[in-house]
């Protein structure tokens, strides 16, 4: 994609009929997400507290690797670490997962796709950093084409240490979630709406080429 | 004649209700079983109905369009219009459900219903892999319901009646009057028919993961997701059911029906483990050699002898 095809043009049909076509109007959904109350949620304590069991107790993986963490994320599915039991599944779409690990340093190339993928996942979501470069750059903290601290750019609700973390590691970090979940912690979602313009201030000034609306569902 | 039918639509519900257990369990064990091989330890045999909570409890983010919302609800509506119509369990009168004396030939059409639906509303979310999906979805389907419905009308002609009630009654006496035996050309076609509409290898093109993601329900999620994978369960069920009373002698019992449907499934889960997938050309190409050939052959068989 590149910023010409968000503009407005006209297009002819099969009849000649005229089609306007604003890209940032029609593909996109322009408003900002917002923070939800307790009162917006509208469900009983009880209910939250049993769907918050449910999600923590199925989470949807992302299976988006953007760096060399992803490789630890496959032993998760073989017999030996076996994630499924835990009841951690992968999924190919954004729009139906609900934990997304980012494994490793974070291009900034890699960082525009991870934004969009964020932002396209229904709430609540999750976000795991993998690795010490998700947390201050690890052994690329000098370098001019990947972020240093991945806090900055998205709501981050779990780190797992290391350089890189065994899939062991990676267990602990799901149970460590699973608990946040299930206390209700796991509120990233709303935290990004919350401030919104801060994630978003950030992101613009690492991106220098922002060919993207502002906010894509 | 109200309280009849009103007590008539509860027990549909209920049979509704435990059908859908039934496919959710029918999913987790099989899921279970495929880890077991795989010398995994495999998801909990309920994960099934946590996913299916979690699901509805997210939130539902777009929306593309009015077809968007339908296609879900077109996709439920063939699940839930095949149990309405179904009879369940033969010489019971309550689980005959809404049974009628044409009820077949409406099984059918609600069968194809579903994926038309589904077609619709997958078109519209505007996601190239969903169009790519539904291209392929059609195809196939459409090819595998030919031999389908050939070994569908030999058994119609065979029993003379388009009625589920009596295409069973004309198969109890033990299993050697099932149509199994009495017809086995017909239901060899329907076997093999069914492996097109169940989603699994080597026909499973349609979703064909690590190829086009997950086909049409790409851009399904929360509560669509919910209600798509609901039916999901139902269906397959369903379709089991329907063929259970087609081919195999029907049920008499619960425990009957569920050990035969599945049985039934597993049918299509042996074959899925054994072969790898099909191309969609590959796939249409083999739909209309061997399962119509012998589909053809059934109903001539049966006007010869």
């Amino acid at each position: 994609m590149s910023l010409e095809d968000l503009e407005k043009r006209t297009v002819y049909g099969p009849d000649n009929e005229e089609i306007n076509v604003d890209p940032l109007q029609d593909y996109y959904c322009a408003a900002t997400p917002e923070a939800k109350t307790e009162a917006q949620k509208g469900t009983a304590p009880i209910i939250e507290k049993f769907a918050n069991w449910a999600r923590s107790e199925s989470l949807w993986v992302l299976a988006y690797g953007t760096g060399c963490g992803a490789i630890e994320m496959r032993p998760l599915m073989t017999p030996k670490y076996d994630a499924y039991r835990f009841g951690v599944q992968w999924r190919p779409t954004p729009r139906q997962s609900n934990l997304f690990i980012i494994s490793g340093y974070l291009s900034i190339k890699t960082l525009k796709i991870a934004i969009r993928a964020y932002e396209q996942m229904p709430s609540p979501k999750y976000v795991m950093g993998v690795g010490s470069c998700t947390i201050n750059g690890g052994m690329y903290f000098d370098s001019y084409n990947t972020i240093n601290r991945l806090d900055h750019y998205m709501p981050v609700d779990v780190y797992v240490a290391g350089c890189m973390p065994r899939p062991e590691s990676l267990l602990t970090g799901f149970d460590l979630l699973k608990k946040l979940i299930k206390e209700g912690k796991g509120t990233g979602a709303d935290k990004y709406a919350k401030e919104f313009e801060w994630y978003k201030g950030n992101q613009k000034k690492i991106i220098k080429n922002w060919d993207m609306p502002d906010f894509n569902w | 004649m109200v309280n009849h039918i009103i007590i008539k639509l509860l027990y549909a519900l209920l049979s509704l209700f435990i059908v859908l257990n039934i496919g959710l369990m029918l999913n987790g064990i099989t899921r279970k079983i495929y880890a077991r091989v795989n010398k995994r330890y495999g998801i909990r045999f309920y994960q099934p109905y946590i996913d299916l909570v979690k699901n509805y409890s997210l939130e539902t983010l777009v929306s593309h369009g009015v077809m968007f919302y339908l296609g879900p609800l077109f996709r439920l509506t063939s699940g839930v219009g095949m149990i309405m119509f179904i009879p369940l369990i033969y010489g019971s009168e309550m689980f005959s459900n809404f049974s009628f004396s044409g009820d077949a030939v409406l099984l059918l059409y609600f069968m194809f219903f579903g994926t038309l639906g589904m077609a619709l509303g997958a078109g519209e979310s505007g996601q190239p892999y969903s169009a790519i999906g539904v291209a392929r979805g059609l195809g196939q389907v459409t090819a595998a319901e030919i031999p389908l419905v050939l070994s569908f009308l030999a058994v119609f002609i065979q029993t003379q009646s388009l009625s589920l009630t009596e295409i069973v009654g004309s198969q109890q006496g033990g299993f050697l009057h099932w149509t199994m035996f009495t017809n086995p050309v017909a239901t060899a076609t329907a076997m093999l028919a069914y492996l097109g509409s169940m989603m699994r290898s080597p026909f499973d093109v349609v979703l064909a993961p690590q190829e086009i993601p997950i086909g049409p329900p790409t851009e399904y999620h929360g509560a669509f997701l919910g209600v798509l994978s609901t039916n999901r369960a139902i269906f397959t069920v369903a379709k089991n059911i329907l063929y259970v009373n087609m081919f195999f002698g029907g049920a008499t019992s619960w425990p009957e029906l569920i050990l035969k449907a599945f049985f039934l499934y597993m049918w299509s889960v042996v074959v899925g483990t054994i072969f790898p997938r099909f191309r969609v050309d590959q796939s249409i190409r083999w739909f209309l050699k061997v399962p119509l050939v012998l589909g053809l052959l059934s109903i001539i068989l049966l006007q010869i002898g």
